[in-house]
């Protein structure tokens, strides 16, 4: 089965590798691997047919277009972990709005991939602050799963998917009880009622008896989920008390393939150890720190540097945070987490390890980090030139590939500002200056 | 115009409280039939007076620090005295007195507390569930009786996230934007209180929050009653003004001749209030040309517009406002959230700032409130990559003296000058790096905020003997 993956996979990944792909030489950078290591000087890396090649100290140029750094920084793409990006236009308006979908009968087997639109402003946007990839969830609707996510790229072409049905996302917890009718055991039986009948339909697909309307699961969903149940693809699970996450960690133990990400996890530092000693990954969200609801009493800043000190793999999703449009904001938030190691009694990160959580550990967490997320021989060649230090806020990407193609760093907002840099009427009305 | 509005204001305020801080009982409406109570005098314009008593502080002196005044100063290497809560010497090199704590800020900055002119910490207090959320009285298009203060809850664990991770030490409570006229706003020290009345900044002027756009008329309009349109919002704006013009008409007329008093209505009492320059306008809104349309309401009808708050557009007539003398309260970067949000860009506020125009960034938020200087760095980069340069040092002034002029406090705070109320932060770093955060808050002179002691931590009664209690946050 995973074989049969990878062979899908590789399949869409020459399909997205665009004609246009260059082979470049960056030299002279200060060469960050995305990897949780310090930057390093002098590095040098190359891209050749829309792979890196290599990346590290020295080197010479390989043929094809070089690019001299000039000793700025050069750093993997960041990805984006748990966005909504590509599915949204406006949030108020719902026609430009697919993230959830309460009137459908269908749930978990609903696909986001059909309703990534790369021409999105928000993807333009998200690109011109460095990001190049994205996990893509769909929000739930009437269940407490809400569909099959994909990872994307931020592209300025038609081609934006990386991997389709990538994971499955599903709501726990106070929103999770909400979606299955009122309370916690409602979601814990919806839950279950759910797998057994995606078990029911793995034995036999053929007599699976899809009742349409009535059914508590329709074909659809029980075909998603017995991927999740196989382990095929990650179960993304938004979970925020410690007790929820506890009992998450239960479910994993309870069926066997089950490969939870915890999404959010507010209070995950308050059972740290718990998460580590389980090998569950986790997409934290950086600067949660009010209890926002009581499922997030404990919540501090501080939670993704101590679940790291415990041996957690935790990158930095956007989950419940303008993640339709703002997951450019993982960067800022990446700095701050170095900023809590000035602060006593809070726990920060380094700077390369802050690093890692929006490019590599966000990728692993889905089991992606071998395509996406670092500069290693093999990966995409996503690679962001700066003009400053990329954690720092006034920074902003010089040039950057996706693929190994230039992209453009302008969009709607960049149009609108030369349009008023000078807001007086010259002529003739704004609507003539472009 | 906004100086005088802002003199105006504070006199009212001064007025309303005498030195002991009893509130001023005012002859009321059951004067006798003949005697006239005076100008501004027919009702008690405060009858829920500020009981904030500033905390005792040390005689302080940092030393070697970078200063940003507030006001478009900037020292380096300077020291800041201040004592008996007040701001008493801002120099190069300053003599440590007896009895003075000296703290060496080598490498570290001092700024003014950052002021938030729009926050909705305690009426939309965490945590966030339905029995907190008083930030709305959408029953109505116009509810200009309705105080945002009755609504405070003083135990928002917010306040100390506020206090300790931004340096927020003076910040406007503003009622929601679902109602054109959401009523009176509230500005409070950021300093925990038992009532709200002990966090009220005295002598602080009210606002009125009104809104326009998209909010109201979808509000309104879902209940099938107007308005439903913005032309829907801005007719009933206009009969409003002109029942509250007849209200204050008549009761200048009782208070200066006497007669029959004529009956109190508590939202006319606002909208009086603004027409006599008395409360300050707060107007969310978000398009140009929408608030093109409201300052020509406002002269229409007498009153000023002290802000637009959000105003994403306001760099498209940055000119206009500048010419109208109208401030912009924004955001860095929100956008696209809704249809009028959809043309918002990072340089609004520099371009604003280059043009003239009076600008300053606010958060409207739990989280970003923690961050406005952070905010204010990524304007400063956008404008860079948009040729604009800004200093650190003009940059702290959308922070500091601009607010505080938006809020009728500048008199008293928002920037380091001598005299002023001693609300100080000393970060850690450049405060525009994403690498800073607070190592000390002073409010009023007295230390609030101390990153080495987990004692000045704040923790609202709310987060007492829950998980996490007293953590860093």
């Amino acid at each position: 089965m995973k074989r049969l993956f990878l062979a899908v996979l590789l399949g869409s990944a020459t399909l997205a590798a665009p004609a246009m792909a260059q082979d470049v030489t960056i030299t002279n950078a200060k060469l960050v691997l995305g990897d949780g290591s310090a930057p390093i000087e002098g590095g040098t890396v190359v891209v050749r047919g829309g792979r890196v090649v290599s990346a590290g100290r020295g080197g010479a140029a390989a043929g094809g277009r070089t690019i001299d750094a000039g000793g700025r920084y050069v750093t993997p793409g960041l990805v984006a972990g748990f966005t909504r990006l590509g599915i949204v236009e406006v949030d108020g308006v719902s026609t430009t709005n697919d993230a959830s979908a309460r009137e459908s009968v269908f749930n978990a087997g609903l696909d986001i991939a059909s309703a990534v639109n790369p021409r999105a402003t928000p993807i333009a946007i998200n690109r011109t602050d460095g990001i190049t990839r994205a996990i893509v969830a769909p929000d739930n609707g009437g269940s407490i799963f809400a569909g099959q996510g994909a990872v994307i790229d931020l592209g300025n072409d038609m081609d934006a998917v990386t991997r389709g049905q990538a994971f499955q996302f599903m709501e726990w917890g106070e929103a999770g009880a909400r979606a299955a009718g009122g309370s916690r055991p409602a979601a814990m039986a919806m839950f279950r009622n759910a797998l057994f009948e995606a078990q029911a339909y793995a034995r036999n697909p053929a007599s699976f008896a899809d009742r349409g309307k009535e059914a508590l699961l329709t074909r659809a969903d029980a075909q998603a989920l017995q991927k999740v149940l196989t382990g095929q693809v990650p179960l993304l699970i938004h979970v925020e008390r410690a007790s929820d996450i506890l009992g998450v960690l239960a479910l994993k133990r309870e069926f066997a393939g089950l490969k939870p990400v915890l999404v959010g996890a507010s209070e995950g530092w308050t059972v740290a150890a718990q998460i580590a000693a389980a090998n569950v990954p986790v997409l934290a969200s950086a600067l949660s720190d009010l209890p926002a609801s009581f499922e997030q009493l404990a919540a501090t800043q501080s939670n993704i540097g101590r679940m790291k000190a415990a041996g957690v793999v935790v990158g930095i999703g956007m989950i419940g945070d303008d993640e339709a449009r703002q997951a450019r904001l993982v960067r800022q938030y990446a700095g701050n987490l170095v900023a809590l190691s000035k602060v006593p009694g809070a726990s920060g990160l380094d700077w390369g390890a802050a690093f890692a959580t929006i490019s590599s550990l966000p990728a692993r967490t889905i089991g992606m980090d071998g395509e996406i997320g670092s500069l290693a021989p093999g990966r995409r060649g996503d690679v962001v030139i700066w003009d400053g230090d990329p954690l720092e806020i006034g920074s902003a990407p010089t040039q950057l590939f996706i693929d190994g193609v230039e992209q453009p760093l302008t969009n709607r907002q960049t149009r609108l500002r030369d349009r008023y840099l000078n807001p007086a009427e010259q002529g003739l009305p704004k609507a003539y200056q472009r | 115009m906004i100086r005088t509005l802002t003199m105006v204001a504070l006199a009212a305020g001064l007025v309303a409280c005498t030195g002991d801080g009893k509130p001023v009982r005012s002859a009321s409406a059951d004067a006798g039939k003949d005697k006239a109570p005076g100008a501004g005098k027919g009702y008690d314009h405060d009858p829920f007076p500020s009981t904030y008593r500033p905390y005792p502080g040390r005689a302080t002196l940092v030393t070697n620090v970078t200063i940003l005044d507030g006001e478009g100063g900037r020292i380096d290497g300077g020291s800041v005295l201040f004592r008996d809560g007040k701001i008493v010497e801002v120099g190069q090199s300053i003599a440590a007195a007896d009895g003075v704590t000296v703290i060496d800020g080598q490498g570290k900055w001092v700024t003014p507390g950052v002021i938030d002119v729009h926050s909705h910490l305690g009426d939309y207090p965490s945590p966030g569930v339905d029995a907190h959320s008083d930030g709305n009285e959408m029953t109505g298009p116009v509810t200009a009786e309705v105080w945002a203060e009755h609504s405070v809850w003083p135990q928002d664990p917010g306040f100390a996230r506020a206090l300790t991770n931004g340096g927020v030490t003076t910040l406007q409570i503003l009622p929601g934007s679902a109602n054109l006229m959401g009523g009176r706003s509230v500005t409070l020290k950021n300093v925990y209180g038992r009532t709200m009345q002990a966090m009220k900044f005295p002598g602080a002027p009210y606002g009125l929050k009104m809104a326009c756009g998209e909010n109201p008329k979808r509000v309104y309009g879902s209940k099938g009653r107007m308005p439903s349109t913005r032309m829907g919002n801005i007719a009933v704006d206009r009969a409003t003004w002109l029942k509250a013009r007849e209200y204050d008409r008549k009761w200048d007329k009782y208070e200066t001749e006497g007669g029959e008093a004529p009956s109190r209505d508590l939202a006319m009492d606002t909208l009086r209030g603004v027409l006599d320059g008395e409360i300050l306008v707060h107007n969310h809104c978000y398009r140009a040309d929408e608030m093109a349309i409201v300052m020509d309401m406002a002269q229409e009808m007498g009153y000023k517009v002290t802000a637009f708050h959000h105003a994403v557009e306001s760099y498209k007539i940055a000119d206009l406002l500048k010419a109208r003398g109208v401030c912009s309260a924004v955001w860095a970067d929100w956008y696209g959230f809704k249809m009028e949000s959809y043309d918002a860009i990072g340089e609004n506020l520099a371009i604003l700032d280059q043009q003239g125009a009076c600008a300053m960034i606010h958060s409207d938020d739990a989280n970003g409130i923690q961050r406005l200087n952070q905010e204010v760095a990524k304007v400063i980069a956008s404008a860079r990559r948009a040729g604009i340069t800004v200093t650190p040092e003009h940059a702290w002034t959308w922070l500091a003296i601009n607010p505080a002029r938006a809020l009728g406090v500048d008199k008293v705070t928002g920037s380091l000058k001598p005299g002023k109320m001693a609300d100080v932060v000393l970060w850690n770093g450049d405060p525009f790096s994403v690498y800073t955060r607070p190592q000390m808050v002073w409010v009023d002179g007295a230390l609030l905020y101390d990153a080495n002691n987990p004692k000045l931590r704040p923790v609202s009664d709310f987060e007492l003997g829950q998980p996490g209690e007293g953590d860093v946050k």
